[in-house]
């Protein structure tokens, strides 16, 4: 349903901070699929997710989506396939609007905005149920503005609205990392119950390789802007710490230089 | 002491109409200064427009309804040119409101037949207010409560217009632009609008203070910016503390032009400076008033809260 074409980008052509993010990378995926996304500092990982969600155009290649070449379409355009949750959490939401605001934002993804209300008494009751499974109280906080929340609250809320409105694809850009390992534990558990319920195509970028394995069903590791080991199914079970860390080593002629990704 | 109380009290009546004026176009500086988070500066010539184009409409023998309407839409247009050099050609928005500020100089000149000012009499043309009416009138033709009803009329029908699904969008674009993309807002079109609004109502009250005046000068937008700035700061500051909905912070601004203008008739009152000064003066009240939050942030802080709210 997703299907990259050998796609490049380069940043600072020309210039001497010239970065070669992403080189004739190819990736396909399966309807159903939960792919996790490995990879040292500068393997392009996130490079990968904002060219699929068109923040920047790519340089060369092409972008399917359900079979629709997207590769031109605008940012905004492109967001009615996609729900997304970023590293920050403060990206994922707007700080001085209230949780329903945001909610009701989200719930009219993809569709015309016209004058008619923003937000309707009977989504009230929807987001309250669907605040709930998030377990953190918010259902009982509609009209608290988003800035009062912490990390972890306002991550689980973007995550709910990425998805509040079924996505074609979801794509996920270390959505834990900036949260304390509790949290980021209890976050990423929501978000396989949610990923469970709906059968929704994932993509998931992880710093933590532990992680990496322990969920999803499919797991890339990228280097250098391109894939270089895509493993899925039982073989992807099996999988352990060392077995990845010897594969990038491998690779890359060198050990792994990211400390944390071992250490986490 | 030399001072007359009584021309103090003479004053204020007029001071409050201006003050209520200027509030209007503090509206239209709030949208795009608070809520889009864009300082647009295309409001200079936007304040000169909207006079223009209606005081010109209404010696034509248009009625002052449909001039005031036409003022309107000739300021949505100034905030297009502005929204479309800043989000198609790449401008940055305070230049490309400087871009639009100049030219909108050359362009009230051919509004105005190339005069830099026209007068428009209060017996001939039928006009919504004036400042002759200030006092010795039936209340309903008093300035200062037809520019209230105007202001009531028009907070209303922005607190209708941000509750829609596309006045929400509006809001989403200046709290966080890539969240209001990742939710499938164009936030380019989002901006031009809020700037056309923005402008639109400026220029509206551009075609009240015409009136008021009784003439149009090609100078009268010049500082507007600081002004709209001054009241919508001042009416943050002063009522900031009260928890209110938006209409209320609508409802703050435009006093904030009252404020504003009470203040400055005082200081002149008080024969400190003259009426050659108010520039000077305009722009020392907003640069305090900007100043303050970010001083008291960086001297008065008090043991910092942990575990609070994280504003970013």
């Amino acid at each position: 349903m997703l299907e990259l074409r050998k796609i490049s980008k380069t940043f600072n052509a020309g210039t001497v901070n010239e970065k070669t993010a992403l080189n004739e990378l190819s990736l396909s995926l399966q309807e159903g699929e939960f792919v996790t996304v490995i990879g040292s500092n500068g393997a392009g990982k996130s490079t990968m997710l904002n060219a699929v969600a068109g923040v920047f155009p790519v340089d060369s290649g092409s972008i399917f989506i359900d079979g629709t070449d997207v590769t031109k379409l605008a940012e905004h355009k492109r967001a009615r396939y996609l729900g997304r949750v970023f590293q920050d959490p403060m990206t994922g939401t707007a700080a001085n609007m209230q949780i329903e605001e945001n909610l009701a934002l989200a719930a009219r993804r993809g569709a015309l905005r016209t004058l008619k209300p923003g937000i309707v008494k009977k989504e009230r009751d929807l987001y309250r149920e669907q605040l709930k499974i998030l377990e953190l109280g918010l259902e009982d906080r509609l009209t608290t503005k988003v800035g009062l929340l912490s990390g972890g609250q306002r991550q689980a809320l973007t995550l709910l609205m990425a998805t509040l409105k079924k996505p074609r694809l979801l794509l996920l850009d270390e959505h834990t990392a900036a949260l304390d390992p509790k949290t980021a534990a209890k976050v990423l558990e929501v978000t396989d119950r949610i990923i469970e319920r709906d059968h929704l195509t994932t993509l998931m970028i992880t710093h933590n390789m532990k992680d990496a394995i322990l969920h999803g069903n499919r797991l890339v590791m990228m280097y250098e802007g391109n894939i270089i080991y895509d493993v899925a199914g039982e073989e992807k079970k099996k999988l352990k710490v060392s077995d990845l860390l010897q594969k990038f080593e491998e690779v890359s002629g060198g050990s792994f230089a990211n400390d944390r990704m071992i250490l986490s | 002491m030399g001072l007359e109380i009584t021309s103090l009290i003479n004053a204020l009546p007029g001071a409050c109409a201006q003050g209520l004026i200027w509030g209007i176009m503090a509206i239209g500086v709030y949208i795009t200064y608070k809520i889009l988070d864009l300082a647009d500066l295309t409001v200079d010539g936007t304040m000169c427009t909207g006079g223009a184009v209606c005081i010109v409409m209404m010696v034509s023998g248009h009625s002052v309804g449909f001039s005031m309407f036409c003022a309107f839409l000739a300021g949505t247009l100034a905030g297009l040119v502005t929204g479309l050099l800043h989000t198609a050609m790449g401008i940055p928005a305070i230049l490309a409101g400087i871009l639009t500020q100049l030219s909108l100089y050359s362009i009230n000149l051919r509004i105005l037949g190339g005069k830099a000012n026209q007068a428009i009499s209060l017996d001939k043309y039928d006009l919504l207010v004036s400042l002759r009416w200030i006092r010795d009138v039936p209340f309903y033709k008093n300035p200062i409560f037809v520019v209230a009803v105007a202001i009531v009329l028009l907070i209303l029908v922005m607190y209708w217009f941000f509750g829609t699904e596309q006045g929400c969008s509006i809001r989403a674009t200046g709290a966080n632009p890539n969240m209001s993309r990742a939710q499938g807002i164009n936030t380019d079109h989002t901006k031009i609008l809020g700037l056309m609004l923005s402008n639109g109502i400026v220029a509206l009250s551009s075609a009240f203070l015409a009136q008021y005046n009784g003439f149009v000068d090609i100078n009268m937008g010049r500082g507007a910016i600081v002004v709209g700035l001054a009241a919508v700061i001042i009416g943050e500051v002063i009522f900031g503390k009260i928890h209110g909905n938006f209409a209320f912070r609508l409802f703050a601004v435009a006093l904030g032009g009252v404020i504003y203008y009470v203040v400055m008739q005082i200081v002149m009152w008080l024969g400190l400076l003259s009426t050659n000064d108010n520039k000077l003066l305009s722009a020392i009240i907003v640069a305090l008033f900007l100043a303050i939050p970010y001083l008291k942030e960086k001297y008065f802080r008090k043991a910092a809260k942990k575990g609070g709210a994280n504003h970013a």
